[in-house]
């Protein structure tokens, strides 16, 4: 092992940057949430009110909805996310004509902004213009309207997340079904075992570390979405899509609440850490220390 | 395992295809509709397409200067994450630094912060702090660049890590013993051998840098504004342009295309996200 001084001068570049382009300004974010602040205000000025807003968090039904349709959003999106990607990765392991084109096209949605999903997906699906209310009231008499139905903007957004970020799932279990070992399918297709068998018992536990890196992934992007959702319902139809991190948009710009604004993020950063942690070092460390 | 008909894979993938490719093309369709037909009843086949749109965002010359913007932030704040991001990994892996473990998962919480209150902590430190004289961080490339660091690194570090701890010490060990140096064992012996992951974090993070919305719409006001925001400027209080927008959102995705084309094959092999060990 050679000196240390050349490992920390290498993490330097990282860690100044990091410092002074995340860690100070969460500083301030922190000083700011023991604070009441409407820095939008022609006499903008802070007002120290101690543990307040923390107080206040704990009792407020708006931001435990938000945390309660996050949840439910995170749920259903990554869940889905996560069976088709298996499916399409599986169905990627296999060769038939024209897979590199498939493969092309199924990745396409990965590289197209937020904020032009949320705009495709309002084109499409706003009544009266939209192809998609269109058609399921001329095909099937369904009636859909996000601008009022609740359930129907929230499977939307659903639907929008699981179009747009299904092929990074699909990439990341290909990346873990390639990098299996074949002696274990083949011992266990000599006992015997069936397709079911196989998939709980070995091709399931070799691939869950892939399976909780993706989820932390999409867990940590879908608690700080917020150009997408905000383009497509604006949060609404009333507090239906309205997830934590639109929450907080909302809070800080339309309602210039600063200071609760920030109380709000300091704890949602904090569940989001507590989580990823756990996370990380029940499924994703220990197995990196083995070797 | 029996052969099966290549007929059911390609049946099934050009179904999800059509999925997949609807919403790009519905975007298409847009694009072609001049502002009159947008609120008529939508139809699914195109016809007589209206290239006003394509002209008039052609020959806009700000939006060419945002297009500008938008490729040399993404592209610098790209090769800055991969380079960094390749050092701080080959740091994490080979030294025995104390809390190391601790760093590298420290890296990924600056990617969880939620975005809406840290903008303006950025606009204060940006204006008023990270100044010399009257010129200062904001509506800078540079600025953004450094910016979009708070993200694109630590996913860098995160996507990178496997694929260094992937490369067996032995090799740096004797390329020492032949009396290389460190910066040649860095450079010449593990960077070469890393290409597929590096390849895929700095496509990754091109990507991440050039659909960013939030900060660029705060941080930016002319000299380093993105496409991004350009699309934005197109929602006004009079309406929508949305065929102008849709324009440019197509414009914003050729870019993105061809960079994604480029590395395609590279993609699978480098993502593992600190997940797989080979």
């Amino acid at each position: 092992m050679q000196s240390k001084r050349l490992g920390w001068i290498l993490l330097a570049p990282t860690l100044v940057i990091l410092f002074f382009f995340g860690v100070l300004p969460f500083i301030y974010v922190v000083y700011v949430s023991f604070h009441q602040w409407n820095p939008f205000a022609v006499n903008p000025e802070m007002v120290f009110n101690g543990a307040d807003n923390f107080r206040q968090i704990v009792f407020d039904p708006a931001f435990l909805n938000s945390i309660g349709v996050t949840v439910m959003f995170v749920f259903f999106a990554v869940l889905s996310e996560l069976i088709l990607g298996y499916v399409l990765a599986q169905a990627f392991m296999r060769d038939f004509p024209g897979k590199a084109i498939f493969r092309t096209i199924h990745t396409l949605p990965l590289i197209m902004a937020p904020i032009i999903v949320g705009s495709v997906w309002k084109l499409m699906t706003t009544p009266s213009i939209g192809i998609i209310p269109k058609f399921l009231d001329e095909w099937f008499g369904i009636t859909m309207n996000i601008g009022t139905s609740a359930p129907a903007a929230f499977a939307t957004v659903v639907i929008m997340d699981i179009w747009h970020w299904t092929p990074l799932v699909t990439l990341t279990l290909i990346a873990a079904l390639v990098s299996l070992p074949p002696d274990p399918f083949e011992q266990a297709q000599i006992d015997g075992a069936n397709k079911r068998q196989i998939f709980w018992h070995i091709t399931l536990p070799m691939i869950a570390p892939a399976v909780v890196a993706t989820v932390f992934i999409r867990l940590m992007d879908a608690l700080r979405t917020v150009d997408e959702v905000w383009m497509l319902t604006g949060g609404g139809p009333g507090s239906a899509t309205r997830f934590v991190g639109v929450h907080i948009f909302k809070e800080v710009f339309p309602k210039t609440n600063y200071g609760y604004g920030s109380t709000i993020s300091v704890i949602v950063l904090y569940l989001t850490i507590v989580v990823c942690w756990l996370l990380y070092v029940t499924m994703l460390a220990p197995r990196s220390k083995k070797d | 395992m029996k052969k099966r008909s290549p007929i059911i894979g390609i049946v099934f993938w050009s179904l999800i295809s059509l999925l997949t490719l609807f919403p790009i093309y519905w975007l298409f369709v847009i694009s072609v509709k001049p502002a009159v037909q947008l609120f008529s009843t939508p139809e699914l086949i195109l016809s007589d397409p209206f290239w006003g749109n394509y002209a008039k965002v052609w020959g806009d010359r700000l939006l060419r200067s945002y297009m500008l913007n938008s490729v040399i932030i993404s592209t610098g704040n790209a090769v800055l994450c991969t380079v960094l991001g390749f050092f701080a990994c080959y740091a994490l892996s080979r030294f025995n630094m104390s809390g190391k473990e601790s760093i590298f998962f420290w890296t990924i919480t600056n990617r969880m912060a939620p975005p809406a209150v840290f903008l303006l902590p950025l606009f204060l430190l940006m204006t008023q702090v990270y100044a010399v004289g009257d010129w200062n961080l904001l509506d800078t490339r540079i600025g953004m660049i450094l910016v979009y660091c708070t993200f694109n690194l630590p996913f860098a570090i995160w996507t990178l890590r496997p694929t260094v701890d992937g490369i067996p010490k032995e090799l740096d060990e004797a390329a020492y013993v032949d009396g290389a140096s460190a910066w040649k064992v860095i450079t010449e012996v593990v960077f070469p051998l890393c290409r597929p992951g590096l390849a895929v974090t700095l496509i990754l993070t091109w990507v991440f840098a050039w659909n960013e919305y939030l900060l660029a719409a705060t941080l930016t006001n002319f000299n380093a504004r993105t496409l991004t925001t350009g699309l934005s400027e197109y929602v006004t209080s009079t309406g929508t342009e949305w065929g102008i927008m849709a324009t440019i959102s197509v414009f914003t995705l050729i870019p993105a295309l061809i960079v994604f084309g480029l590395v395609q094959k590279h993609i699978v092999a480098g993502l593992t996200f600190g997940a797989v060990k080979g």
